[in-house]
């Protein structure tokens, strides 16, 4: 049983929860994630390290379906029956020089501590985060204090420039050297973006989020290809190089349970006070 | 009282074999001849006093037998299930050779099984020793080594990576030949002995190589849990599934009771798995209870099969329909699995091992229909700790080199199971452990 210490709400459908896990967050670091499970029914899923702080690891995650709703509903002191990690290989932080981090939607959970890893190598480090819209913007406060520019994007154009980060990430890399840049956000966007740096050959990482189960390179769930070659996302990545990912393979394969994935969400929703799982 | 019936098991994942009873354990304990020189006892691995604890069941004495076995097999009740006895103890003993050997493996099981009902007594520790050692992987070789140096008096900390102890016994072994419970009775007892046991820690990354260095001996028991691809077009479609992945699914989540439990598995029609193990009939016989027609591909022929020929059977029994000589070279589909291309393959002159080399047939394909692709083709060592670690010498699969005694080239590192060996057996796996365990407590020079 692990304890979530505090549990909030940062907009719509977006939570943060700090989680007591003094086991991972001993070692963790940039670009890492933990796998969860809230309770002796419930699935694995793999989730990002948003932020460390003493025994707390902090997870920001959206909402979307059965296990990320139980999770959100657990209130500050409740628990979880499972937290793994830290998992996967660590970004590959050095002295790159001027490094460009785009964080789309919750994607930007992933952003400060990268940000800050990089930093503390000695780059200069400018953050580009877009989202939704304004509501749907969250760490901006943190990535403004970690980053040397912070320059945000709106589809709706409710703050900063009107359209998309990719937009801002083009311009960017027209007006100065960019070394390296890390895209995280939706699959789509991922691809989308990459493609910005691709013919300038900058070095570009996107943290890629297969379907799941252990975390530890035992199933193959998570495969991914790169570079022509199969790789376990779980312990090869999560983080690859964006100009070879085979980005259509993993959206389709992100697909696959889908209708069980709306059954479960509606069970869940159906049972949620009667079930006796969830007090 | 044998099997239950094919309508009735593919109903449930209860077990199949339902053992013994009393007087059939009794009047099997009574054929044995009590040899001088027993051969029975040479063939298993832990070399378990055979005939004295067959002596004890035949005197109506069950838990003293259970006891006996103990005392060379932590894992009786797992092992009398499991353990390929008609290669091992089974095939050596005497009455073999003229009629049928006397049936070990169930006399095993049935003590244990007879003990458990009474209630498991957790064994006696030596004095503290003061030593502390870290054992990875809760697999039947990190489970026997923890309980054999928590005997000793050392302190011991078991890391797992998963959320439940077990390693194969718990995710990969389907329940329909080894009940959870039983697993889990048997692991409970040794966790009793005081082992500290640190669930979801993957060691490599919860915790450094370097704070290892902080422990008076490490032994590694980590497995063979890294799936062999084929490395086929249309492999990364959705719907194919490394037999792991298919087994972790079930076992360990129960994506069989979804949406009750909330790991999704597709909804299976047709299925084809590709292999000839034990992994392969008990990914096959799985999806069989889940409800799909099931097809299995083995590229030699059906007397090649390295399955247990029991195993075979109960598939056979169950419907699973086995496809001989024969290889996929292509999974077709756009989006997920329609079906998979197989080539034809004619035996060839022996290999080493004594099976023929496979050959395939140049133009003689076939296309089965299917949604579901299961790949049993094998495992290789989990690299992510073993590559980790400095000074331990590695074989050609990414497996640990150890001698007999299991010291690998790492002074303070020990290792035991599938990571040396690669896919084997629990039994070998539990030898390989009380070995190491031994070994530690040498060094340590108790
Ligand atoms: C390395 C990694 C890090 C991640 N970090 C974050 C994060 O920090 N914040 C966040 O909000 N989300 C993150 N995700 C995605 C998150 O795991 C999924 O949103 C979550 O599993 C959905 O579960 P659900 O039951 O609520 O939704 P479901 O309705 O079951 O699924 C919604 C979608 O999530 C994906 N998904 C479902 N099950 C899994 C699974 N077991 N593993 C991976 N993806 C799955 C599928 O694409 C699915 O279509 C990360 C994923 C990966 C692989
Ligand atoms: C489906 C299937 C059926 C089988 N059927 C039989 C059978 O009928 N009879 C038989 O004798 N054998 C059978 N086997 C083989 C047998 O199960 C294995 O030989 C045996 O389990 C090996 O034991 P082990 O302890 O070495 O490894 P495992 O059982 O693989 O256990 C290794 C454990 O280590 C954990 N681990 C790995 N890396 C780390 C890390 N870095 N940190 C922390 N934990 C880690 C894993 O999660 C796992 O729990 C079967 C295997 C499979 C897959
Ligand atoms: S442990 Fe295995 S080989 Fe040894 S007696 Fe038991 S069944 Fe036979
Ligand atoms: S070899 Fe057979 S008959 Fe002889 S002791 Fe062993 S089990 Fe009994
Ligand atoms: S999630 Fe199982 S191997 Fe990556
Ligand atoms: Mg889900």
């Amino acid at each position: 049983m692990y304890i979530i210490e505090k549990s909030l709400k940062l907009s719509e459908n977006v939570y943060e929860i700090w989680v007591n896990a003094p086991h991972v967050t001993r070692n963790a670091k940039a670009g890492q994630f933990v796998i969860i499970r809230t309770d002796e029914k419930g699935e694995r899923i793999p989730l990002t390290i948003s932020c460390i702080s003493g025994d707390l690891v902090r997870i920001i995650f959206m909402a979307v379906g059965k296990t990320t709703h139980a999770l959100a509903a657990i209130p500050a002191g409740g628990s979880i029956s499972d937290i793994a990690g830290p998992l996967g290989t660590p970004s590959e932080i050095k002295q790159y020089g001027t490094c460009v981090l785009v964080g789309g939607g919750v994607g930007i959970a992933s952003t400060p501590v990268i940000a800050k890893a990089l930093k503390e190598a000695g780059n200069r480090v400018i953050g580009i985060l877009g989202a939704r819209n304004a509501n749907f913007l969250i760490l901006e406060d943190e990535m403004a204090e970690i980053c040397d520019e912070l320059l945000i994007a709106t589809d709706d154009g409710s703050k900063g420039h009107h359209g998309f980060a990719a937009d801002l990430l083009k311009k960017k890399i027209d007006e100065e050297q960019v070394n390296a840049v890390w895209i995280i956000g939706p699959t789509i966007m991922m691809k989308v973006t990459s493609n910005a740096t691709r013919d300038k050959g900058i070095k570009t990482f996107v943290s890629l989020n297969p379907i799941m189960v252990d975390g530890t390179g035992m199933c193959g769930s998570c495969r991914c290809v790169v570079g022509g070659k199969t790789k376990f996302a779980c312990v090869d990545g999560p983080e690859f190089d964006a100009h070879e990912v085979d980005f259509d393979n993993l959206m389709q394969r992100q697909r696959y349970y889908m209708e069980h994935e709306k059954e479960a969400l509606s069970t869940w929703q159906e049972h949620q006070c009667t079930c006796g799982r969830h007090e | 009282m044998g099997d239950r019936s094919v309508s009735d098991r593919l109903k449930d994942f209860e077990e199949v074999d339902m053992g013994l009873s009393q007087e059939e354990a009794i009047e099997e304990a009574s054929r044995c001849l009590q040899c001088k020189k027993p051969g029975c006892v040479d063939g298993c691995p832990v070399n378990i006093d055979i005939p004295a604890f067959i002596a004890l069941i035949a005197n109506g004495d069950f838990i003293g037998a259970a006891s006996s076995i103990r005392e060379q097999n932590l894992l009786p009740a797992i092992c009398g299930r499991v353990c390929p006895q008609e290669t091992q103890c089974e095939e050596l003993c005497i009455l073999g050779k003229k009629e049928t050997p006397i049936r070990i493996g169930q006399l095993e099981r049935f003590a244990a099984d007879q003990e458990r009902n009474k209630g498991l007594t957790v064994p006696a520790r030596k004095p503290k020793t003061g030593k502390r050692v870290a054992v990875i992987g809760s697999g039947p070789a990190g489970i026997v080594a923890a309980g054999e140096l928590a005997k000793d008096g050392h302190d011991v900390v078991l890391f797992e990576s998963l959320h439940t102890p077990g390693g194969v016994l718990t995710y990969g072994i389907p329940s329909f030949r080894l009940p959870k419970d039983v697993v889990k009775a048997e692991i409970d007892l040794i966790l009793a002995m005081g082992v500290d046991l640190k669930l979801n820690h993957l060691v490599g990354r919860t915790v450094s190589p370097d704070e290892l260095e902080g422990f008076d001996a490490v032994l590694l028991g980590t497995g063979a849990g890294l799936p062999y691809f084929m490395g086929i077009p249309g492999e990364n479609l959705s719907g194919v599934y490394s037999a792991n992945e298919f087994l972790t699914r079930v076992n360990l989540m129960h994506a069989e009771r979804f949406p009750e439990y909330d790991t999704p598995i597709a909804r299976l029609s047709r299925v084809v798995v590709v292999g000839g193990g034990n992994v392969a009939m008990d990914a096959a016989r799985t999806a069989r209870r889940m409800g799909a027609k099931v097809t299995l591909v083995y590229r030699r022929r059906e007397e090649d099969l390295p399955a247990r020929a029991a195993e075979v059977h109960h598939a056979k029994e169950e419907g699973v329909e086995i496809f001989t000589c024969a290889n996929p070279v292509k999974i077709l589909g756009e989006q997920s699995v329609t079906g998979i291309e197989c080539i034809r393959m004619k035996m060839c002159q022996l290999d080493n091992g004594g099976r023929p080399v496979p050959e395939p047939v140049e133009g003689d394909t076939f296309t089965l229909d299917c949604d579901i692709v299961i790949l049993a083709i094998g495992q290789g060592p989990n690299p992510v700790l073993v590559s980790q670690i400095k000074g331990v010498e590695k074989g050609r699969a990414g497996n640990v080199v150890t001698g007999e005694d299991g010291r690998t080239s790492h002074p303070k590192i020990f290792a035991a199971g599938d990571v040396t060996t690669g896919a084997a057996t629990v039994i070998l796996a539990m030898g390989g452990a009380k070995q190491a365990a031994r070994s530690i407590t040498a060094m340590f020079g108790n």
